[in-house]
């Protein structure tokens, strides 16, 4: 394997050829191949149950033809046995196959195709490179349907009682993505039961989509045909009884999440246990935590999820198992020694120039001994060679030889890419003794050879402009220090919810001594108004538990009353005031974790506030806490959903109140099964295996009635009497509900986090909760270094999901502290003080608060950097109205390699 | 214009996004005209004018800033 450089000689040439799995089966590979173009490693494996020499001992020209020797077709299955501390299950899940569901005609119909399949339709590296057909003559659809649960919220033609929790917001997103990619007139409709946009800034895409004409139908399709054209006909009973029938030119089925069968058996044989949908048991309190001591799980293998949950889930694992661990970090790892640096500043550029064939991938194409020959007559160029792999571990051992031998200072090399090469030959001049940033390459494998394979001479051509661009910027290009920062291994967090609490036990836990901060005189947040779970655990007990084992920990500071004034420094040093009502302190951190949570809103809508049997969810729970007698003396009760979540004014779902809401209302018909409950509902929310307590509530007699934003329920007074009047959609009329109580499920609300964003210089999104570094990949970081996030204050969350989040911050804020020592990169922003004149335009260009105006003894204004937090990224210099801001190698050799590029 | 026009294009690519797109149609295969040179940089938000301005000043008939 470490033989493979990935050129892909052995595919061209392969003759075996079967479906892609990866292209779900919608085009052909070859039995040779790269599972998918990102693979990591980029290494070509062999299908035994297609390759001819395998099976038959016949072929075997991909050995022939690989330039590296890297077939072995010895090479086989191995069993090794490990001995670990920790186990975690991220094996995912199975979309699930609707070829079962014979009104859906998915086997029969081939514009009936999954969500899986059009995902890949979509992608420009997919089967049709990202052009959407129908068969049979390829024509781009006019009409597309997304037909919603299919293979979830069914217990009727499957078992699967849970809602999937991701398909409703793919499918809008692949009805935008297709509106993108069909030039001219083209109609996209989802059918639906519940719209389920309930993640950040989900809603506002909802949104955006219905604006766009994307149109979303309240009915399932029950019966698809298909006409003589391959046009699908399908059958469908709007709201008011009618029958539809209405012909889509395709139909896209929005799969479900299930783990598939041989999984399921794997993990019980592990001693794992699953419940009844095949999903691994955790509790709310632990929420990677299985029912084996040691065993984590992450991902869609514990529930269906998305990305950001299931990454914050991988991180909070990760935090688990290297909690047990932790008194053995650093106990396996080897510090490798280099030698000292030459010093070659005084010295005039002597570069060295290496030029690949890569086998014939570049050889084969551009004539490599006219570019090496080229080279030979660029100034400053001291040596020239050509290699076959300038990559091979062999040649790197001549490099360095040749290096010292030659008194080399600088390198090009003209192969691959760098962004996946540079890192090898970087460590490779410092072997010899080179600074690291001494080395350039040139691009003419990738970006030359392989781009313009059928004319070489023009391919040669460009090469040599490649190698001559690549020859002036190195020679402008200076040694860069690397410089060590020390770290403070300690963590703050700054709110004392359960997020908080779990976020400092955790690096507590990892041996870091952490202070908490909270502004509140008690611990707890938002949980100790809340009584249970969805799944029914405890919700007071555990918090309790939690504020105890926090405030008896040695390693933990906790300071109530208390806010924080200000803040200074970064990564791994930072220096922040908390102060109370009548002093201030200054602690030393190398991390932080914000937990500032979110409040439940004040409704100002249905009398709220003017009479006492109109209550929010946290006043309910705080009732029922007290004494939930009165639920028993109660006759009617009846819960308003979405209370100041999407409107205009708050674009966005609070997230749990529905569950909470059908969990009240299951828990007054255990206590009182005579109460007549309603939930007055826009969609119902309660995704995963929230769904089970939705329908049993359903089947406990709750009544659920649908209301449109623009015909929200009336609550009025009549008298001493308390009336609810709302439009029932079936029925097509305003029902008076007469009620003994009203629960409002009012909207979650960030805090006032301006002032801290500013401090810590974080960004908030539109509706005021922090913004992290990436939505998806990166759901616990900022995009400035050491600050990360967990809990409401990024969006509202239940319970188990702030606690994974919490987990998750622990795990990245380990990252940091556990290392004594942080070593900065050297291609970072710098400052010529003497250009500088302190207008600031750098600092508010600025994506990671790297760089700010300071103020000298002198009164002078200055910008500095902090290199730690620099990216090198160079927006600061653009913006530099005088030229004072550079970024270390991308400041005048731009200007040079631009002008050597266009040479004649 | 003559049909045998050859434009000389300088291309400002982000190293973490179009670079990284331009090694990915080589390693896809895909082809285009060679008379485009590409200049790597590590965010097209550091691109200065003068980048722009000297690439025209040289000769180039087009500029691409891709990021």
């Amino acid at each position: 394997m470490d033989k493979c450089i990935a050129c892909g000689e052995c595919v061209k040439k392969c003759p075996g050829k079967t479906p892609d799995e990866f292209n779900e089966g919608l085009d052909k590979r070859k039995a040779i191949y790269v599972s998918y173009p990102q693979a990591v490693p980029l290494k070509y494996a062999i299908d035994p149950s297609r390759c001819l020499k395998l099976l038959k001992d016949k072929c075997g020209t991909c050995e022939k033809v690989c330039p590296t020797g890297a077939i072995n077709y010895g090479d086989t299955e191995q069993m090794q046995t490990l001995h670990v501390g920790s186990v975690i299950l991220a094996a995912g899940f199975k979309p699930f196959d609707p070829s079962k569901l014979d009104n859906l005609q998915y086997s029969n119909f081939p514009n009936v195709v999954t969500s899986i399949e059009f995902e890949r339709i979509l992608s420009a590296g997919g089967p049709t490179l990202g052009h959407i057909q129908c068969f049979p003559d390829k024509a781009e659809p006019r009409k597309i349907a997304w037909l919603q649960c299919v293979g979830s919220r069914d217990q009727n033609k499957c078992d699967n009682k849970y809602c999937s929790s991701v398909c409703c917001m793919y499918a809008v997103k692949e009805a935008m993505m297709a509106k993108d990619h069909i030039s001219g007139e083209f109609e996209a409709a989802i059918f639906l039961m519940d719209m389920r946009t309930y993640g950040k800034d989900f809603e506002k895409y909802y949104e955006r989509a219905k604006d766009q004409g994307v149109r979303f139908v309240r009915s399932r399709i029950h019966t698809i045909t298909e006409d003589d054209d391959k046009k699908l006909i399908c059958t469908y009973v709007m709201e008011d009884g009618r029958k539809i029938e209405e012909v889509f030119d395709m139909v896209v089925l929005s799969v479900g999440m299930e783990t598939p069968a041989d999984l399921a058996q794997a993990v019980k044989d592990m001693g794992v246990e699953l419940n009844a949908n095949n999903f691994v048991v955790t509790s709310s309190f632990s929420p990677v935590e299985t029912s084996r001591k040691g065993v984590y799980v992450c991902g869609a293998l514990q529930e269906p999820k998305d990305i950001p949950l299931a990454v914050m889930e991988a991180s909070a694992a990760a935090c688990d198992a290297g909690t047990s661990l932790s008194p053995f970090r650093g106990s396996l790892t080897k510090v490798k020694e280099y030698p000292a640096e030459r010093d070659v500043v005084s010295q005039d550029p002597r570069i060295g120039v290496f030029v690949c064939n890569c086998g014939t991938n570049i050889g084969g194409i551009v004539d490599v001994p006219s570019v090496a020959e080229y080279a030979r007559t660029l100034p400053h160029v001291a040596f020239v060679e050509e290699n076959m792999f300038t990559c091979s571990q062999d040649t790197q051992d001549k490099m360095k030889q040749v290096i010292q031998e030659n008194d080399l200072n600088r390198i090009v090399v003209a192969a691959c890419t760098p962004r996946t090469h540079e890192p090898l030959f970087q460590e490779t001049l410092r072997d010899s003794g080179l600074n690291k940033y001494l080395i350039e390459m040139a691009n003419i494998r990738n970006q030359c050879s392989w781009v313009h394979s059928k004319e070489p001479e023009l391919a040669t051509i460009k090469a040599k402009d490649l190698v001559r661009i690549a020859v002036t910027k190195v020679a402008l290009m200076r040694p860069l220090p690397q410089p060590s920062v020390g770290i403070v291994q300690k963590g703050l967090v700054i709110g004392g919810g359960v997020s908080g609490l779990t976020a400092a036990l955790g690096l507590a836990r990892q041996g870091f001594f952490t202070t908490l901060v909270e502004k509140k005189e008690v611990l707890g947040g938002n949980a100790l108004s809340l009584n249970y779970t969805w799944n029914g655990e405890s919700i007071s007990e555990n918090v309790k538990a939690l504020v105890q084992e926090v405030q008896d920990h040695a390693l933990i500071d906790v300071f109530t009353s208390t806010r924080v004034s200000a803040t200074s420094g970064f990564i791994g040093n930072f220096q922040t005031t908390l102060a109370t009502d009548d002093k201030e302190q200054v602690i030393d951190h190398g991390a932080v974790i914000i937990t500032t949570g979110a409040t439940e809103r004040q409704p100002t809508e249905y009398l709220y506030g003017e009479d006492e049997r109109i209550l929010t969810h946290l006043e309910l729970d705080r009732k029922m806490a007290n004494d939930s007698d009165f639920v028993k003396t109660t006759n009617t009760a009846v819960f308003i959903q979405c209370v100041g979540s999407r409107e205009p004014e708050r674009m966005y779902c609070s997230k749990v109140c529905c569950t909470h809401s059908v969990k009240s209302a299951v828990k007054f018909k255990d206590l009182n099964p005579d109460m007549e409950v309603y939930v007055i509902y826009r969609d119902i929310r309660t995704y995963g295996q929230r769904e089970e307590l939705y329908a049993e509530a359903r089947d406990k007699g709750v009544i659920f009635i649908r209301y449109a934003y623009e015909h929200k329920p009336v609550v009025e007074k009549q008298g001493a009497d308390l009336c609810v009047t709302v439009k029932d959609h079936v029925l097509d009329m305003d029902l008076e509900i007469g009620t003994d109580l009203v629960v409002l499920a009012s909207a979650i609300v960030p805090e006032d986090n301006v002032a801290l964003a500013q401090m810590f210089k974080l960004s908030l999104n539109d509706d005021q909760f922090f913004m992290e570094a990436h939505a998806k990949l990166r759901p616990v970081d900022f995009a400035t270094d050491g600050i990360f996030l967990a809990g409401m204050a990024h969006y509202p969350k239940p319970i188990e999901e702030s606690i994974a989040q919490a987990k998750a911050a622990v795990s990245r804020a380990t990252v940091v502290l556990s290392k004594e020592t942080v070593t900065v990169d050297g291609v970072v922003s710098q400052v010529n003080e003497a250009l500088c004149r302190g207008c600031g335009a750098c600092e508010e260009t600025c994506a990671f608060g790297a760089i700010a105006v300071n103020e000298l003894d002198s009164g002078v204004k200055i910008a500095t950097v902090q290199q730690a937090l620099c990216k090198g990224c160079g927006a600061c210099a653009a913006a530099c109205p005088t030229g004072a801001a550079s970024v270390f190698h991308y400041d005048n050799e731009v200007l040079a390699m631009v002008e050597a590029a266009l040479e004649q | 214009m003559s049909t045998d026009f050859n434009p000389r294009i300088l291309t400002f690519a982000c190293n973490w996004c179009s670079y990284a797109a331009a090694d990915l149609a080589g390693v896809s295969r895909f082809q285009y005209p060679p008379n485009m040179r590409i200049v790597r940089v590590m965010c097209s938000g550091g691109i200065n004018p003068n980048y722009i301005l000297k690439a025209f000043e040289k000769g180039a008939d087009g500029v691409l800033v891709s990021g």
